[in-house]
């Protein structure tokens, strides 16, 4: 919506150039350049991964470099990263539990959150406030402190460290993270679901056929955050999945450990960087895909609070 | 019922008032209502409402079986045992041939009794009130209602508790009830020294606040304020400059006239979308001695030798500042979109008037742009404090809390305190530390949080929409 207005702004506003007082232009010039400057220092570091995700150089003897070079652009280019990565790695294997963690989280993290935000803003039953103050309370501590002691008990049972742990541990919390969706909520015209019970509607139904329809913006954002999580995640999945297990590891943590873990064998940048460049195109692609809605959503969870 | 109750008065009457209805409905109540108060569900079945006085007692026998029998998870009792094991954490000493009690299970079977004990009192009460509201049916309706009746309910007025429920078991289970027990641990000598199974601990009252606050020549203690301090002047910068810095970064990109808005916002945006750990390991080997980065200063001159500018920098305040500057660049986009979205608010009205009144393009900017800006974002503000506060990725990605100092005690010179909350207790099994350390970030957290959204307007006027 503020794109179309902007674009209507602009072609109405929009001067001839040649009439611009000479400040004008240079001040214009000079954030030209500023923003120009900005955007290469902000795109550096990602053009870096991907130059070394299809950086093929060799040494004399025959073997691939493979570790971090202080020259940027790659005096070979070829796809010899990625192959290394799906046949000799258990990049696959990360990747699809990752993908399995992810979808599953979505789907219940986004149900658990949407209910408790639906049931917070527009239903006043008794205990309301309290649940508020508690779920703000809880939000206070540090997260993974509750983490940690997840993984103490799972370890203290003996249930194996499953990736079904780990939907659960992502997505279990999630009705606590209801501020964002209460606040889209509150913005639905409580007229519209009083008409729904005078035509004698259930809440059920009301919810069903009202509410959701109209919420699409927050729940694809809901649902994009939520499964966007897994793929970010490092630290939730490191504890919980322990470290030894490199069948169940997630991307984050399978990649961390080829750079920085035991086994020197695979720890090489150039096919670390071709799996961040497969992990970051999908989730890229889906942010740029639905960048209405997190543009939309993070704005109204953090002004509205 | 729902009449507002103020001061210490309202808030004794609120705990009574259960007892009072309690009291009220066994003396008020029909014989059916007084046996339910014994037996759950007698007083539905009573009433013939005999599926729901029957799930009503199933639960009550189930909870009696549970309590008298003392269901074992790896030879530790739940039930009533579990409360007197959590007031000893466990009697039996290991020795070769017999294991120790689980002192950490024991703690955490005596909390998830008394949850499940909670649980069941809820039904209990609730088995009361839905006998007394069957009493109350008969004697002004002439009928009470069908279990159909109540289903359909169930769908109906009542609908929020089936959308409640699963939501707020997953986080009393994953959430209220980790941190419950954490917070537990900071009463005990749960240590190093005392593996869970191998070794007993006990309960140690306040010994372990002591040690951090009474003992300041005590290796922790030592160690406490600069982790706090440092934790303090990173949430500080790291929260101030990415809001500022985003800010401007919004002005420019949204200077009239530009082309490109959309193209310039996408590349920030683009930024924000890749996955964080990607980004900062790229960063920390990108800067790093063998990196891209430091061979260009070199060559441009100035810089003389490679040097690391992370954990092994030479000096502390290095990699500290590093830290901070690599995090304007994970930061920055965020706070620019959303003061993005504050600027294309601002009522276009508003810079007329202004401009009319003859005002310069930098007092409108400072008068109307700015405040208007701030007003409108400064919840992310507190949220982005204290999130920065836990923040752990950052560090832990980049620095993994290094530099080492003297007399660290695991905590290196970027270690936040949830940085050495992990380090004590995933490294270092020092449990009981690491709950204290929990338990004051909280501290810090909630203060933070009782200042700025108490005041703030976005918690005062919270029913303003409704």
């Amino acid at each position: 919506m503020s794109e179309k207005n902007e674009n209507v702004k602009v072609k109405k506003i929009r001067p001839n150039y040649l009439n611009l007082s000479s400040s004008e232009k240079i001040s214009r010039l000079g954030a030209y350049i500023l923003l120009i400057v900005l955007c290469i220092i902000w795109l550096y570091p990602i053009v870096w991964i991907v130059l070394n995700a299809f950086r093929t150089e060799f040494n004399p003897d025959g073997t691939m470099v493979g570790t971090v070079v202080s020259h940027y652009w790659p005096k070979q280019v070829g796809w010899d990263n990625f192959k290394i990565l799906f046949t000799n790695t258990y990049f696959p294997v990360w990747f699809r539990n990752t993908l399995v963690v992810a979808v599953f989280t979505c789907i219940l993290s986004t149900m658990l959150n949407m209910s408790v935000s639906y049931v917070m803003s527009k239903v006043k039953f008794k205990m309301r406030k309290p649940f508020m103050n508690i779920a703000m309370v809880m939000g206070l501590f540090p997260g993974f402190m509750s983490m940690i002691a997840i993984y103490y008990i799972l370890k203290a049972l003996g249930l194996t460290q499953t990736l079904f742990a780990l939907i659960l541990c992502y997505s279990a919390g999630a009705g606590l993270g209801f501020y964002v969706g209460k606040g889209f909520f509150d913005t639905v015209p409580n007229a519209l679901i009083e008409a729904a019970r005078i035509d004698g509607a259930g809440e059920a139904r009301i919810f069903a056929t009202i509410i959701l329809p109209i919420s699409k913006p927050i729940i694809v954002y809901t649902a994009l955050m939520s499964f966007t999580g897994p793929w970010m995640d490092f630290i939730f999945a490191r504890v919980i999945l322990g470290e030894q297990n490199t069948h169940l590891h997630t991307v984050a943590v399978g990649l961390y450990y080829m750079m920085y873990g035991q086994i020197v064998d695979t720890s090489r940048f150039t096919v670390f960087a071709a799996g961040c460049v497969c992990v970051a195109i999908p989730i890229v692609a889906l942010f740029m895909y639905l960048q209405k809605y997190y543009i939309e959503g993070s704005t109204a969870g953090s002004v509205k609070g | 019922m729902d009449r507002k109750k103020y001061g210490i008065s309202g808030f004794f009457q609120r705990i009574a008032q259960p007892f009072i209805n309690f009291y009220k409905r066994f003396m008020d109540g029909s014989i059916g209502t007084k046996m339910s108060h014994f037996i759950m569900g007698a007083g539905n079945i009573y009433h013939g409402q005999i599926i729901k006085g029957l799930i009503y007692f199933l639960i009550q026998v189930g909870y009696v079986v549970f309590m008298v029998t003392c269901p074992k998870v790896n030879n530790t009792p739940l039930g009533y045992k579990a409360f007197i094991n959590f007031v000893t954490l466990g009697t039996q000493e290991g020795d070769i041939f017999t294991p120790a009690d689980n002192s950490m299970l024991m703690l955490l079977f005596g909390v998830v009794t008394f949850g499940i004990t909670l649980m069941y009192l809820f039904a209990y009460n609730s088995s009361i009130k839905s006998s007394y509201k069957a009493d109350k049916d008969l004697k002004n309706y002439g009928k009470v209602t069908t279990f159909r009746h109540d289903l359909k309910e169930m769908f109906g007025n009542r609908f929020y508790i089936a959308m409640l429920t699963p939501a707020t078991l997953g986080a009393v289970v994953f959430t209220l009830l980790p941190t419950l027990f954490m917070i537990l641990i900071a009463f005990t000598n749960f240590d190093k020294e005392r593996q869970a199974g191998l070794k007993l601990f006990d309960w140690v009252g306040l010994d372990n606040f002591t040690t951090f606050f009474t003992n300041p020549s005590g290796e922790i203690a030592a160690r406490f304020l600069p982790v706090l301090g440092w934790t303090l002047i990173w949430a500080f910068f790291a929260t101030f400059l990415n809001y500022y810095g985003g800010i401007l970064l919004a002005l420019l990109i949204n200077k009239k006239g530009l082309k490109g808005k959309v193209i310039f916002r996408a590349i920030f945006v683009l930024t924000i979308a890749i996955p964080q750990f990607i980004s900062l390991l790229a960063m920390r080997n990108l800067i790093g001695e063998y990196g891209p980065l430091q061979s260009f200063l070199i060559k441009v001159g100035i810089m003389s030798e490679p040097m690391s500018f992370l954990a092994n920098a030479p000096n502390v305040w290095i990699a500290r500042i590093t830290i901070i500057l690599i995090n304007l660049w994970v930061g920055i986009p965020y706070s620019m979109l959303l003061a993005s979205g504050a600027i294309m608010n601002i009522p276009e009205s508003l810079y007329e008037a202004a401009r009319i009144d003859g005002a310069s393009k930098f007092t409108i900017l400072r008068k109307i742009t700015m405040p208007y800006i701030v007003f409108i974002t400064t919840p992310y503000l507190i949220s982005s404090f204290i999130g920065n506060i836990t923040s752990f990725n950052i560090i832990y990605l980049l620095t993994g809390g290094m530099p080492k100092v003297t007399g660290g005690y695991i905590a290196g010179g970027t270690d936040l305190l949830v940085t050495w909350l992990y380090k004590l207790t995933i490294d270092e099994q020092q449990h009981n530390l690491g709950a204290v350390i929990g338990i004051l970030t909280f501290l810090l957290t909630s203060t933070v949080t009782l200042i700025t959204y108490r005041r703030s307007k976005s918690y005062k006027e919270e029913d303003a929409f409704q």
